[in-house]
């Protein structure tokens, strides 16, 4: 009986984000998918340093290589990790190039071995990299038509690929708070047109709209200045989901008693908004946030793949699968899709995370 | 004899752990007369009516006992009666009223629709004819103007009109017993008071017998002819109603009966039962009110459970006070 | 009801009208205008034309016009059927249009067929049996679903059938198909190639339907009105069908009718990667070459037929939920 009071005050006297946390944390789910994503922020943020190579780097040749399997041991023996290289041959009758596995190359698999150089973040000059192999080559995802290795290209692609949600998430962050505060504060017509304004523009298909808007953009404009127009872009449509979550939290809560008690203490419309009814549902916004950014993502990708969003030389991973948008490429080269696993592992724990945070954003509610 | 409740006991199998909450119960109900159950919340009463109804969630099940109910002059034990045989007695012979009148019904179907299915389901009568009845029955629980109101949707009721819409509900079928889970807790005094008294009147109309489920002893008074007194699945007291207010026996009647306030009194402090009911999953040994008994015999009523003693006719209490030391169960 | 029905349609018509506003900003978007592109399209192909000619067009098109009457010329014509002219294709938009939009709808009509159906049946089993192993499968399957997008799932589909059975399912019809005219044969083609876009563009909208239904259904399950019908005796299926699943249908088929843009705007893009003869393909020609009044137009129409279809999941909705009419 002791130990049970003991745990009930102190969940009794738990803070709303403790009580936040704890929920969270029952969904196994959820972390996991946090965690996840902590691994690809990481992989984006430092990619210089994690890609085994110059994204850029072209080998001649090796063009379309297969990926290399990661082995341990070599007829019986235990060698460590490394990669078996490729004797290359043209075929005459199809005009492609075969690849064998050499046995007799064996490159070994080193940790923060010295590579290609790179500017970290444009600043620091390095040629440390997490992982490769000191002589030889290592296309552990295989290469594309130019013989650059695909699995460097696919971590330079996610610095863009997951920044791009981010920041147009943060863009429709501002515009659903402010418009959905305002719909759902001052309530009446006020409230009446912002929510016609926002079914109308939910009625028009994103894609055709996104494409028709992309496509405007000048083609002589620099690839950041590209990048953001994309973002305002995706968040022209993105911020109506949020401002109906603020909306509605902002209707349920003007009729709360304790925004009337604010209101009879004395305190300003500012103050009552930002001091007593924000913090309430600020773990609803985190969760509707987190929520949005998989469309974002996907916007992206889309975009890119079909050529009107980024263009080369930026690399993201909608940039990269428009190498697959050959069926008979893809056919005879199929990991060129794995940009693919990816955007589809970032987008699912994008999703867990965001319901578990859903679930736990509201920690008084099965009390 | 309506209804004859042999040593019912009703058990739920969670994950959790098994919860008895009816652990042999015996009671039973005459034709036209009203039985109250009281107790607290969790003592079984909601549970026991289901059983009656045999409305049971997945995770429980009757486990023992007989439940005898007089149909058309022949018993059958309905703890034991197959589902389609049931589903007859349901709504025709036995049928229910629940605490939230708004909850009851069905927001997109209208009153008429829901009043007439019963009808139309047990009687096989045609929807003209069952919408003649429903409108009469409306007319008859006092709802204004029942034509118009018959077509009308439960959010366009009133909360009192609400209540006395789904006793039409109930009484559509001309039931013999009608269980009423807490019917008035939901409402303020004075429709309280109002379908209390329609309540009454229907009874004496149709001889209908009533079984009112309530924590309030002021409804208790006021309603039942017999009571019974329930806590945590176990029936501690059963006795008239005169006999249960003048003359309570059981510790747990008598602190029931002393924690309502009396206008005009001045206390102190209000009287409180001290202790909180038990998990129910985690139930006291013996006696199950011990914990919180002012009379407990120590090496007693903790050790032992004590048996049915009947002190006076129709009166019947289990506590050790009354004697049954001997035959008390472990 | 009648009343409901007109509010929305007066509703509808300020949407339509909003609508025709941002697809004439999309018209104008690009830098230079239509005529610049005309001729410059020209000149690629060795053409020209004289100063004379410019002047008409220019006139014709009124590109002379400040901007809002523009505008309204460009609505004068819309209203009578007139969309433009697409000078990549060298024929009026309209020609183009009618086609393709219809193979569009087709497609996304069968499209969501699909997902409301899978969507209601998968719901529907989750929901009574829940916590089952066929519970856990149709939430994954879900989350899946949310998580692939539409052309991901084409592109994959596609490398799968073609590496397993050496056929390639893009486009409509088989090679042999193409320019024959409308047979049986040809119908059963058909068939063999739209089970694709369908199901792809289906499953996107189903995922939202099966977490709606579920959700919905299980509270529904629980609630207090269920067991006071049980007690009147009738029948659980009964029961079942009349009260739970009616309330729960509500808010599905709300989700039914906001699913309509995003399957039009999946199916725009996932046939562009099967190579479909609907507005998808066309648009993305359109734009990259610039062909506005072809591009506007699509757009426009595309959006014309989700406003439609929320139009009518709104009435089935209000025809369902009388709360709603009596708002």
């Amino acid at each position: 009986m002791k130990r049970k009071e003991f745990q009930e005050e102190k969940f009794y006297y738990a803070s709303q984000w403790q009580l936040i946390w704890w929920r969270f944390r029952k969904h196994k789910l959820a972390v996991f998918g946090g965690i996840v994503l902590l691994v690809i922020y990481t992989l984006a943020i430092f990619c210089e340093f994690f890609a085994p190579y110059d994204p850029t780097k072209y080998n001649s040749r090796f063009p379309y290589a297969p990926p290399q399997r990661i082995r341990f041991f070599h007829e019986g023996k235990f060698m460590g990790p490394f990669v078996y290289g490729y004797t290359s041959t043209v075929d005459l009758k199809t005009m492609r190039r075969v690849y064998k596995i050499d046995k007799s190359q064996i490159f070994k698999i080193k940790f923060f071995v010295k590579g290609d150089e790179y500017k970290l973040w444009g600043i620091w000059p390095s040629n440390i990299h997490f992982m490769g192999v000191e002589s030889g080559y290592m296309f552990l995802l295989g290469t594309d038509r130019l013989g650059r290795d695909l699995l460097s290209r696919i971590i330079y692609g996610a610095r863009i690929s997951t920044s791009v949600g981010l920041v147009g998430v943060f863009l429709s962050f501002i515009l659903g708070i402010i418009i959905g505060g305002i719909s759902g504060y001052f309530g009446g017509a006020v409230d009446n047109f912002i929510q016609r304004t926002i079914e109308i523009i939910r009625s028009i298909p994103t894609i055709p709209l996104w494409m028709a808007l992309s496509a405007a953009l000048p083609l002589n404009w620099s690839p950041l200045k590209v990048y953001f127009a994309i973002t305002v872009i995706l968040s022209l449509t993105g911020w109506t989901g949020l401002a109906r979550v603020v909306r509605s939290k902002f209707l349920s809560l003007r009729e709360e008693d304790f925004v009337m008690a604010a209101r009879f203490a004395g305190a300003s419309e500012m103050r009552i908004i930002f001091r007593h009814m924000l913090p309430s549902f600020m773990s609803h916004i985190i969760a509707s946030i987190t929520l949005s950014i998989p469309g974002m993502i996907l916007g992206e990708t889309s975009l890119s793949f079909l050529g009107l969003g980024l263009r080369p030389p930026v690399i993201s991973w909608g940039v990269l699968l428009q190498d697959a948008q050959n069926l008979t490429a893809v056919a005879l080269y199929p990991w060129l899709l794995t940009p693919v696993v990816f955007v589809i592992v970032t987008v699912l724990c994008f999703n867990f995370l965001g319901d578990g945070l859903r679930d736990a954003a509201d920690p008084y509610a099965n009390l | 004899m309506l209804l004859s409740v042999k040593d019912l006991r009703t058990y739920f199998f969670t994950d959790e752990g098994t919860v008895k909450a009816v652990d042999g119960v015996d009671f039973e109900i005459e034709k036209g007369t009203t039985l109250g159950v009281v107790g607290e919340s969790g003592c079984g009463k909601s549970v026991t009516a289901r059983s009656i109804m045999r409305l049971l969630p997945k995770t429980g099940r009757i486990v023992s006992g007989e439940i005898l109910f007089n149909l058309n002059g022949q018993t059958v034990d309905i703890a034991k009666l197959p589902k389609e045989e049931m589903r007859k007695i349901r709504g025709r012979h036995i049928a229910m009223i629940f605490q939230e009148p708004m909850a009851a019904f069905s927001p997109v179907h209208t009153v008429g629709d829901q009043i007439t299915e019963a009808m139309m389901f047990h009687f096989g009568i045609s929807k003209e004819e069952a919408m003649q009845k429903a409108i009469e029955t409306l007319r008859r629980v006092g709802i204004p103007k029942p034509e118009q109101m018959i077509n009308a949707y439960p959010f366009e009721y009133s909360g009192g009109m609400r209540q006395r819409a789904m006793i039409a509900m109930a009484i559509s079928c001309n039931p013999d017993l009608l269980i009423a889970d807490e019917p008035t807790t939901a409402l303020d005094v004075t429709i309280q008071a109002q379908v209390l008294e329609l309540l009454r009147e229907l009874q004496r109309d149709y001889n209908m017998a009533i079984m009112m489920i309530t924590h309030n002893m002021g409804v208790i008074a006021e309603m039942a002819d017999h009571v019974v007194v329930m806590y945590l699945g176990k029936i501690l007291e059963s006795a008239p109603v005169e006999e249960l207010f003048y003359n309570p026996k059981h510790p747990y009647t008598m602190l029931l009966l002393r924690s309502i306030p009396v206008v005009g009194k001045r206390v102190e402090r209000l009287e409180v039962i001290k202790g909180d009911v038990p998990d129910p999953r985690n139930m006291p040994k013996g006696c199950r009110f011990h914990p919180r008994c002012p009379y407990l015999m120590r090496d007693l009523c903790d050790q032992k459970e004590p048996p049915t003693v009947e002190v006076s006719k129709d009166h019947k209490v289990s506590c050790f006070l009354y004697g049954g030391e001997r035959d008390g169960a472990s | 009801m009648l009343g409901f029905v007109m509010r929305r349609l007066i509703q509808m018509v300020i949407t339509l009208f909003v609508i025709s506003v941002i697809s004439f900003m999309i018209i104008e978007l690009p830098p230079g205008d239509y005529l610049t592109s005309y001729i410059s399209s020209l000149a690629a192909t060795g053409e020209s034309l004289d100063q004379a000619e410019i002047e008409s067009l220019r006139k014709q098109y009124g590109l002379d016009l400040p901007l809002y009457a523009r505008y309204f010329k460009w609505l004068w014509g819309v209203l009578r059927g007139d969309f433009g002219y697409s000078f990549s294709w060298d024929r009026p938009v309209s020609e183009l249009l009618w086609g393709r939009l219809g193979m569009s709808v087709a497609v996304s009509a069968l499209s969501v067929a699909f997902s409301w159906v899978f969507g209601f049946l998968i719901g529907m089993y989750s929901a009574t049996h829940q916590y089952s192993a066929g519970d856990y499968l149709a939430t994954f399957l879900g989350y899946v679903g949310l998580a692939t997008p539409n052309f991901l799932l084409a592109l994959v589909l596609l490398w799968v059938i073609y590496v397993t059975t050496g056929v390639n399912l893009s486009g409509l019809f088989s090679r042999e198909f193409i320019d024959a005219p409308w047979s049986f044969a040809k119908f059963l083609d058909m068939l063999k190639h739209i089970w694709l876009p369908m199901v792809v563009v289906g499953t996107s909208g189903m995922a939202g339907l099966i977490r709606t239904l579920r959700a919905n259904l299980l509270d529904e399950l629980h609630k207090p009105y269920v067991e006071a019908a049980l007690s009147k005796g009738l029948p659980e299926n009964k029961v079942f069908w009349k009260y739970p699943m009616r309330i729960a249908m509500i808010p599905f088929i709300s989700t039914v009718g906001w699913s309509l843009p995003g399957i039009f705007s999946g199916e725009t893009i996932t046939s562009i990667v099967l190579n479909l003869p609907t507005v998808g393909p066309l648009l993305l020609g359109a734009l990259r070459s610039q062909d506005m009044y072809l591009a506007g137009s699509l757009v426009m129409f595309l959006s014309f037929f989700t406003v439609i279809g929320t139009l009518i999941s709104d009435i089935l909705l209000a025809w369902v939920d009388p709360r709603i009419r009596l708002e």
